[in-house]
């Protein structure tokens, strides 16, 4: 972001060494460097984000080359409940789950700035969710729900005596949202704890000292010093994670597979259970590029919205 | 902000905050009980609730059936006689040993291009400094933020022109699609904190630019190179949705897809072995966090602060 080295050092004269002029001249090695990395990425990010656009437009089934038929996969998903459903679920699963990844990782992230014995130890066993792979801990989380031996349940009935039947987590459509948007927060609040974490670990604690000489109460505190300085750090978090949240697909595939009657398809199971086993490549493209317009609006909402403060400070903070 | 990822070592971290911030409120309210209630009992909480799925894929993979099913006679939170049947029954009746080899390698594999495209990249755009390197820089962060479900479509379809379909090489070639941005971000924070005036001195002395990134820069990212490589490492390793859609036979999938499509069959799902699969692919990624685990927090929070 900033050019603060001196740029008058960066062109010595140098007497000629053993290696030849073509290592010497900066165009050549600027291409030569980027290349693997402008290679790849052109190759298997950017074109297929445009194939991707290209192919939302089109029929192509596995196997068959598709033709043109403009708007039509967006005219037949428009007509398409399960697709409603499934922009529904996405949005609300999104929004619920971001808000208590961040409620819950912001109060575990004050706890851990706390002196607490162990802190290093217990920063590090928190982090576990969030390092294994998601799916096998998915797979864990389906045994959990699991309707006859749900261990959830079995608390419930026989350890605490709260209720008297065991509940199917995963059979009704609104149970396996909620049971699903748990898992999810499961998984997120490391990530939320630990960013935010290194956020509060930046916070002078003289402010804090200051504000408790002036009297202000624990609340105010909260308020008006660690949520205003988190704020940067909030936004960036929070830009990635809507991110990721919104086009999550592992723990929905793993867990449910969109059912109950599809009524837990994000739009990224969707568009893969229509594309590969369904082989409608077209109409899965479309699924996912619907999902492009939402994923840029979400994204310059948290980005902008919540991280304006740093933005306009521009890069003299960094 | 290049700071960040240099100091979040574990001894800054007590020194700067831990006890310095408690002091004012030892000076307030802080009563032993209260203490008790407002930190320590929702803290066991949260590490309760976070660890108790491991707990219980651990505990049910070493179950023998009888037990398994039955809460009555057998308390579910014990073993009380273990057993390694279902680790065994995964080990030699499945092809699970083939299924870790496979994502070992991959992931080896793709964690090296990555990493290695990567530095090439951050050195050239934080040190060579050519004109529009911001805008690379920007435009690459900008490709860490493109998630792969919407690329997995057209990319599939790329996968089978390419005649790469079932082949490890196409999932090689396409995890440095994620790999790549966040590695090379990360790196050019580290070559950020480098002292620019170390390679004057090389150029100075005659070295050319690549004996420079060779012999000066490179030794003194290491710390960069190992966290970039991890979590390279870890990402690749925990991928799902490419390993789901580019690979079809039961010997080429990685641990991930192969638990979740050749391990569940019909409709009586074997939880201990599902279990033991589980737990057993989560070890690897697991051990080497824990060898690692100042440089995987520090590039998490030092990536996100970039």
């Amino acid at each position: 972001m900033d050019a603060t080295v001196d740029t008058s050092l960066r062109f010595v004269p140098r007497q000629d060494g053993r290696l030849s002029k073509l290592f010497d001249s900066k165009p050549f090695l600027v291409a030569l460097c980027m290349l693997p990395t402008a290679g790849l990425l052109l190759i298997f990010l950017t074109y297929p984000l445009g194939l991707g656009i290209w192919l939302s437009f089109t029929d192509t089934t596995i196997g068959q080359k598709g033709e043109f038929i403009g708007l039509e996969n967006f005219v037949s998903l428009f007509h398409d409940p399960v697709f409603w459903t499934a922009v529904f679920f996405t949005i609300f699963y999104t929004a619920v789950a971001t808000v208590g990844k961040f409620l819950l990782g912001l109060w575990l992230a004050m706890l851990l700035n706390h002196h607490i014995p162990f802190k290093a130890f217990i920063r590090a066993i928190v982090l576990l969710p969030w390092i294994v792979p998601t799916v096998l801990s998915s797979i864990a989380w389906w045994w959990i729900y699991d309707p006859q031996f749900s261990i959830i349940s079995y608390v419930m009935v026989n350890v605490l005596h709260i209720s008297n039947h065991y509940y199917d987590f995963l059979g009704t459509p609104w149970a396996a949202r909620g049971s699903l948007i748990v898992a999810n927060i499961w998984r997120g609040i490391p990530f939320v704890a630990i960013t935010l974490l290194a956020g509060l670990q930046t916070i002078s604690p003289s402010l804090y000292e200051a504000a408790l000489l002036d009297g202000a109460s624990g609340w105010q505190k909260f308020r008006r010093i660690t949520v205003p300085l988190l704020m940067p750090i909030l936004s960036v978090a929070l830009t990635l994670s809507v991110l990721f949240t919104f086009s999550d697909f592992q723990l929905v595939y793993a867990i449910t597979r969109g059912g109950p009657f599809n009524s837990t398809h994000l739009m990224a199971t969707l568009a893969f259970q229509r594309a590969i086993p369904g082989s409608q490549l077209g109409e899965g493209a479309a699924i996912a590029v619907s999902m492009i317009p939402f994923l840029i609006v979400a994204t310059l909402l948290c980005f902008f919205g919540v991280g304006r403060r740093k933005w306009q400070q521009g890069s003299g903070n960094d | 902000m290049t700071e960040a990822v240099l100091t979040d070592t574990p001894a800054d971290v007590a020194v700067a905050t831990g006890k310095s911030i408690d002091k004012p409120e030892l000076l307030s309210w802080d009563s032993r009980a209260r203490r008790m209630v407002t930190i320590y009992v929702p803290l066991s909480l949260f590490v309760i609730v976070l660890l108790f799925p491991f707990y219980w894929m651990a505990v049910t993979s070493v179950k023998p059936d009888y037990e398994m099913y039955d809460y009555k006679k057998y308390n579910p939170f014990l073993v009380h006689s273990p057993t390694l049947e279902n680790i065994r029954k995964l080990l030699f009746d499945t092809d699970y040993p083939h299924w870790l080899m496979t994502t070992m390698g991959i992931a080896t594999a793709a964690t090296f291009l990555s990493v290695f495209s990567s530095v090439l990249a951050a050195y050239a755009i934080e040190r060579l400094r050519f004109r529009g390197a911001q805008h690379v820089g920007l435009a690459i962060y900008l490709a860490y933020l493109v998630p792969p479900t919407i690329l997995f479509i057209p990319l599939a379809t790329m996968v089978f022109q390419f005649g790469l379909f079932d082949s490890p090489l196409s999932l090689i070639l396409t995890y440095p699609t994620f790999l790549i941005p966040f590695c090379t971000w990360l790196l050019i924070g580290y070559f950020k904190s480098i002292p620019y005036e170390l390679e004057e001195c090389a150029l100075i002395d005659g070295a050319s630019r690549l004996q420079i990134l060779w012999r000066i820069t490179l030794p003194l990212a290491v710390p960069g190179l190992i966290s970039a490589g991890i979590f390279a490492f870890t990402l690749s390793w925990n991928e799902f949705i490419y390993a789901l859609a580019f690979i079809q036979s039961t010997e080429k999938k990685t641990v991930p897809v192969a638990i979740l499509t050749e391990l569940v069959t019909g409709d009586v799902y074997q939880w201990g072995s599902l279990m033991a699969g589980s737990l057993l692919g989560s070890v690897p990624v697991a051990i080497i966090y824990s060898f690692f685990v100042e440089y995987y927090v520090s590039s998490m929070t030092g990536a996100v602060k970039e």
